[in-house]
């Protein structure tokens, strides 16, 4: 694994403007993901993970939406300054992205060949023939039996996980250095999951692509990672090497999400779940974002925002319980 | 926008043949069930067969005055008898039906490509392009479209247009007349679709504007398209008949189903000679009544969420 970055992203705000004022969806947040990584964001929805994924890939639309700060530098290059048309020559040949709802995100009256052959067609300048035949192998690549037929058949005449895998083929079929996947996993059967899950890593580890996984489930970030990210109301709190974050989860909140995983064989009498809610994004003060549901909450929780700090072995969390001269103030 | 245009007459084309599977199949079988639907459609099939193979076993084609043959009524020689110059009336009828019916089938045909082009336009670019076709075609749709239709064939009747070329002007007001509701469905239509997951995942697979409209975006109007376009013929070939009653679409001695009832304006005509007239008018009534059943009966296989 080298280390330059594929992707940088500094600084990234992207906000929605609604009437009732902004919401800072995601605010401030940088990251790193080098060639051949796989890195996590993991979060409770309405976190900002997602809308992470849309901004890198362009897709926040205005007027409601806008990128209000930030770099987001791809493999050398802002994404965020460049023209429409070269974003287009990016999209789905350099950069590529699942969705969480395998069902939605095919076309119903097309059929998967001619769907699958699009971006060939587009990114790798087939002709149809050529695009026919490599859509046959990427379906066995998928795992797919009888690829002509299913070349031939309708996104509604598949079943989900099925459809997932075709996302995946789609999006693998122009060898993407990078694969951004939102809960890819979130639709499907638990035993599809696992399927799905080892295919991403295999097609990873085939051909050096960097994975950005988006997700709620901390089995699958131990499953997938290798670097984690850990975001609470648009803000990183936490990130850290996968094994040392689980190991020792340094933010409250990571340590509530790990405590309220259910394990099994340890029947509780009640799971753990963290107290309160999410924090209105429009009602946000200066202040830790997670205070009012933290058990370790200090005064200076609620006045100032912790900044994001390295701790150890490159783990870096944002909270005061970590700050030195934050004990001081107590 | 030369290309765009291009390449929807190439999806209005190819289409039908490219998704020939599962999914027309199962549509056609889901129609054959429904009995009016085609029986509608059985009458529609009919009124084309009379209109266009019809007058070829006709022996008075020919449309001579014949002034011994005047006004007589049904005989064995003249199933639906003559009229006031001599002719014979069932030949008349289907001739005046492949007019009626070429113009019904053209203006569709026209209002549904103008239609859909505009509303497509306006639906997935939004912004300005949106505004000014929607606000031309809030503009006729507030016109009532008879007095629009009046003051059309006016125009055409004072501008001495030649009668032959009529039928083709009649055509084209027709569809002016008609687009702008098509477009407004169209638009509505793109609208919600291009908010769908899939046309999000075709901007990730960084697809061209043109690509996601006419690969993407149209192909999911079609069933859309089919039915409006069924049922628009019905309404075209009132319409027609409506401006050719009144002496303002396509001028005798060019007949279509309009202009033959014309005789009825005739009080004689009206109370002595219902032969001139009914023929007609049963035409009319029978193939609009058909062609909305059968759209209906369309509806209902390809477009069930409109369904009441």
């Amino acid at each position: 694994m080298s280390t330059h970055s594929l992707l940088h992203i500094q600084h990234l705000s992207t906000y929605f403007d609604t009437d009732e004022g902004t919401v800072k969806a995601v605010d401030d947040i940088s990251l790193h993901v080098r060639p051949g990584e796989i890195v996590c964001i993991v979060g409770e929805s309405g976190c900002g993970k997602s809308i992470t994924a849309l901004s890198v890939m362009g897709l926040i639309e205005a007027p409601t939406g806008r990128i209000a700060d930030g770099i987001i530098d791809f493999d050398g290059q802002n994404l965020l300054s460049l023209s429409k048309n070269h974003l287009r020559s990016i999209r789905g040949n350099d950069i590529a992205m699942i969705f969480q709802e395998p069902m939605s995100s095919l076309n119903p009256v097309i059929t998967i060949g001619e769907q699958m052959s699009e971006p060939l067609i587009i990114h790798k300048k087939m002709n149809k023939k050529q695009a026919q035949k490599r859509v046959l192998e990427l379906i066995t690549q998928v795992g797919i039996s009888r690829p002509e037929q299913i070349a031939k058949s309708y996104p509604h005449e598949l079943s989900g996980g099925m459809l997932q895998r075709i996302m995946i083929a789609i999006a693998i079929s122009c060898d993407p250095k990078l694969l951004i996947a939102d809960e890819p996993t979130t639709a499907l059967d638990v035993t599809i999951q696992a399927q799905i899950l080892d295919m991403l890593r295999e097609f990873r580890s085939q051909s050096d692509m960097s994975i950005l996984l988006i997700t709620h489930d901390l089995g699958v970030v131990a499953e997938m990672a290798d670097y984690v990210v850990v975001m609470y109301s648009g803000k990183i709190v936490e990130e850290g090497e996968v094994v040392e974050l689980f190991a020792n989860p340094r933010h409250p909140y990571t340590q509530g999400l790990l405590r309220s995983k259910p394990i099994i064989n340890q029947r509780q009498k009640e799971l753990y779940s963290i107290p309160g809610y999410v924090p209105n994004p429009l009602e946000l003060q200066e202040s830790c974002y997670f205070h009012e549901r933290c058990e370790h909450c200090m005064d200076i929780c609620r006045t100032q925002e912790p900044p994001l700090r390295d701790v150890e072995n490159g783990q870096k969390t944002a909270c005061w319980l970590y700050e030195k001269e934050a004990a001081v103030h107590v | 926008m030369p290309s765009i245009q291009a390449e929807v007459t190439n999806v209005a084309t190819n289409r039908p043949q490219a998704v020939k599977s599962s999914l027309w199949r199962q549509s056609i079988r889901k129609l054959l069930k429904n009995k009016l639907a085609v029986g509608g459609f059985a009458v529609v099939v009919f009124m084309f067969l009379l209109c266009f193979v019809g007058p070829l076993f006709s022996p008075y084609t020919d449309n001579k005055v014949n002034m011994t043959m005047m006004n007589k009524a049904p005989n064995i020689h003249h199933w639906l008898g003559t009229d006031k110059l001599g002719r014979d009336v069932l030949t008349r009828v289907m001739q005046a039906g492949r007019i009626s019916l070429t113009v019904g089938i053209a203006s569709m045909v026209l209002s549904v490509f103008i239609g859909t082009l505009l509303g497509a336009i306006a639906g997935y670019y939004r912004g300005i392009v949106d505004q000014v076709i929607m606000r031309i075609a809030d503009l006729l749709l507030t016109i009532p479209s008879l007095p629009l239709l009046f003051i059309f064939g006016a125009l055409l009747s004072e501008w001495k247009v030649p009668t032959d070329y009529r039928m083709y002007i009649v055509m084209l007001i027709l569809s002016l007349v008609g687009w702008p509701s098509l477009a407004r469905m169209v638009r509505g239509q793109l609208l919600s679709l291009r908010e769908r997951e899939f046309m999000q995942a075709t901007i990730v697979l960084g697809l061209r504007d043109r690509r996601k409209l006419v690969n993407h975006l149209l192909p999911n109007l079609v069933p859309l398209l089919i039915v409006i376009a069924t049922l628009n013929i019905g309404g075209a070939i009132l319409s027609e008949s409506v401006l050719s009653f009144f002496g303002l679409g396509v001028m005798p001695p060019t007949p279509t189903w309009g202009n033959m009832i014309d005789a009825a304006n005739n009080m004689i005509d009206f109370q002595e000679r219902p032969w001139l007239w009914v023929p007609p008018g049963f035409s009319i009534f029978a193939t609009v009544i058909a062609i909305n059943i059968f759209g209906d009966g369309l509806r209902d296989v390809l477009d069930p969420k409109q369904k009441r």
